[in-house]
């Protein structure tokens, strides 16, 4: 499987105008690969995952193009979509917590959605899964207000790939969960791809740390483009972007404390995607940015697999 | 000063069969104006439904629950005082009205005098407060508002409240990157020198320790171990906090397997919500309390 992901341009359609939530993402995700996409609160990450599976009302195609192992994916065509949606392509939501009906049961929920997916799903290898990240069958005898926050992100991630789509799109899946649940339900989501029930999959998170321990390919992004891309390896040591720098150093230790020192984060902040100023949109909070910076930079690949948005890399 | 005195909730779980979760069972601690306490623990292990017990969004089962000496009353006195912000930021907000409604409710209820510019001027401030552009985010509606957009609303709205004493933050930085993350910390941090009291819940131990005078770790509903921040990560004494920090994701060391919670150190502490305290302001159960209470 491979997806390519090229000039991906999405809108937000508001009363004051186009919120250029995507403006311009190319990337590929090639077949066994696991891309780690992070960036700050509000770039886009959300918007690229959803674009891949279904938009929203609100949401327009303005351009680009998504191929799906050479198959055009119509990403603008919410109809055409269906027959992607679960079995090739499938998304864990970022708010997987209030994704569930509330007034059913676990359990019916996931055969009424099989069901309606014509599909069915041996009971013994649903009990696997959920035991997989940490759960026990009774979950799915629990109406979900039953569930703590972090046992019904593990609940959907489990429906999301029951149907062992080719290209799993997980969004933010370990942030309400504690480490050793994180790390369940990473291996898990690995696992899922080394038994070849995944193929690929796009893991979006704010956690650099553990997308590093995961990812074969870190993604960032920065203002709904592509700021850097690289092996993970190569992303968090050698990182060429300075956005990609100071979210690195942004990073603490395990331990610290405000008395031993104020940490900081990156000074300013993301510009308005409703009238993005032209060029590098880091600029304003970028201490090397000159005069060349007003004007976009290309994305360059600086050395094999890695990409770069930037003029100084 | 809030204190919680042996509270415990038992939910009531399958609908005929009767059977019971004890979801929080006899937990003691207390958060003081002007301090941090950073409440960790395992997915499930009881940190919501504690901070819903607070803010008086589900009944308590056993124990009390005092605010400056007096049992927790939950009305509107009670909420100018002590606020929340909750784990999942989309169900707070009506998809059908617009995102900054939830400060027009917070003047209607509690600054109703405030005349309109001054308060537009106030909720601009909370907004920049949290790393907010208030061109960007005010006038929309929640589904167009990113996760960690939406839970920073929600940390504006509390700082509203003039004479807020306590503010339960649960899981409130899950969704913010490292560096959006610090900032909001660093509020708190203010915030709290100014008198605010945060009880701060959280999986993130990697800033869990960042604000924390002190720090509660709670494991199946029950204290593990608790005390000064410093000596609970220094010098950590349960099995299982050891665990929590050993599988702390970190750049550029390997993810290890943490040894499973076995060893038996403190036998029998905490069987009646009491821990042993192996030094000064650094208490601790045994680990295997349930088993031992089963024999
Ligand atoms: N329906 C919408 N209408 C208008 N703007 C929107 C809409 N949905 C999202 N946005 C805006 O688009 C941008 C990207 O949002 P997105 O949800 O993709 O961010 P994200 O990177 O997932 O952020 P987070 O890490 O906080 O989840 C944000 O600035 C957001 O405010
Ligand atoms: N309304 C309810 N009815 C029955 N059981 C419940 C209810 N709410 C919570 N529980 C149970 O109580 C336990 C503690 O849940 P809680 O939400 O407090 O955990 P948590 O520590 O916040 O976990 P997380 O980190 O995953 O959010 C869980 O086992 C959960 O299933
Ligand atoms: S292009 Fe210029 S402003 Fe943008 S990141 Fe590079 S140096 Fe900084
Ligand atoms: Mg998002
Ligand atoms: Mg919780």
């Amino acid at each position: 499987m491979t997806l390519t992901v090229d000039d991906l341009r999405v809108h937000y359609r508001t009363l004051r105008g186009d919120v250029r939530a995507l403006d311009g993402v190319s990337f590929t995700v090639a077949d066994g690969e696991i891309l780690g996409l992070v960036g700050e609160s509000g770039c886009g990450k959300t918007t690229l995952g959803k674009s891949l599976i279904r938009m929203d009302g609100r949401m327009r195609h303005i351009g680009g193009t998504v191929t799906l192992d050479g198959d055009d994916v119509p990403v603008g065509d919410d109809r055409a979509m269906n027959a992607f949606r679960f079995h090739r392509i499938s998304l864990v939501p970022q708010y997987s917590m209030s994704a569930l009906n509330p007034t059913r049961r676990i359990g019916r929920m996931v055969r009424e959605l099989l069901a309606s997916r014509g599909v069915s799903v041996d009971t013994g290898e649903l009990h696997r899964r959920l035991a997989l990240v940490g759960l026990g069958p009774e979950v799915l005898e629990r109406y979900p207000i039953e569930l703590s926050g972090g046992m019904k992100q593990r609940t959907v991630m489990v429906i999301s790939t029951l149907l062992d789509p080719s290209l799993l799109v997980a969004d933010e899946v370990t942030s309400a969960l504690d480490v050793s649940n994180q790390k369940a339900v990473a291996h898990a989501l690995v696992g899922l791809r080394d038994r070849g029930l995944v193929t690929s999959m796009v893991f979006i998170t704010h956690d650099l740390a553990l997308t590093s321990h995961i990812a074969d390919t870190v993604m960032v992004m920065y203002a709904g483009r592509l700021a850097e891309k690289a092996p993970a390896g190569v992303l968090t040591t050698a990182p060429r972007h300075p956005y990609t720098r100071r979210l690195l150093a942004a990073l603490p230790e395990a331990g610290v404390r405000r008395s031993q020192g104020r940490l900081s984060g990156i000074e300013g902040s993301p510009p308005s995607l409703l009238s993005p100023p032209a060029g590098c949109r880091f600029r304003d909070r970028c201490p090397l940015a000159d005069d060349r910076c007003a004007e976009q930079p290309p994305v360059v690949e600086v050395a094999p697999r890695h990409h770069v948005a930037c003029w100084k890399a | 000063m809030l204190t919680l005195d042996r509270v415990t909730k038992t939910f009531r779980t399958g609908t005929f069969s009767g059977s019971t979760t004890t979801a929080v069972d006899r937990v003691s601690f207390s958060v003081d104006r002007g301090e941090v306490v950073t409440l960790l623990g395992e997915s499930g292990s009881g940190k919501s439904t504690l901070g819903r017990m607070i803010l008086g969004l589900t009944s308590v089962s056993g124990g009390s629950l005092t605010l400056n000496g007096e049992p927790v009353r939950p009305g509107k006195e009670y909420y100018r005082r002590v606020q929340g912000v909750f784990q999942d930021p989309f169900s707070c907000f009506n998809p059908v009205f617009k995102a900054d409604r939830i400060f027009a409710l917070v003047k209607d209820a509690y600054h109703p005098r405030v005349s309109a510019a001054d308060w537009r001027a106030r909720v601009e401030g909370a907004v920049r407060d949290v790393r907010l552009d208030p061109a960007q985010v005010l006038g929309k509606y929640p589904h167009q508002l990113s996760g960690g957009q939406l839970q920073r609303l929600l940390i504006a709205r509390a700082l509203l409240l003039d004479g807020l004493e306590i503010l339960v933050a649960d899981e409130i930085t899950s969704m913010l990157d490292a560096s959006t993350r610090i900032d909001v910390l660093n509020l708190l941090g203010d915030l709290r020198e100014r008198g605010l009291g945060v009880l701060y819940i959280t999986h993130d131990l990697s800033l869990g320790t960042y604000l924390a005078e002190s720090t509660v770790v709670l494991r199946n509903g029950r204290i593990a171990e608790r005390g000064a921040t410093g000596k609970v990560f220094g010098n950590p004494l349960h099995p299982y906090t050891r665990h929590l920090l050993a599988a702390v994701p970190r750049l550029g060391v390997d993810w290890v397997d943490a040894e499973p919670v076995e060893s038996c150190l403190f036998h029998g502490a905490g069987a009646d919500g009491d821990l042993y305290e192996a030094e000064p302001d650094h208490f601790v159960a045994c680990a295997r309390l349930p088993e031992c209470e089963g024999r």
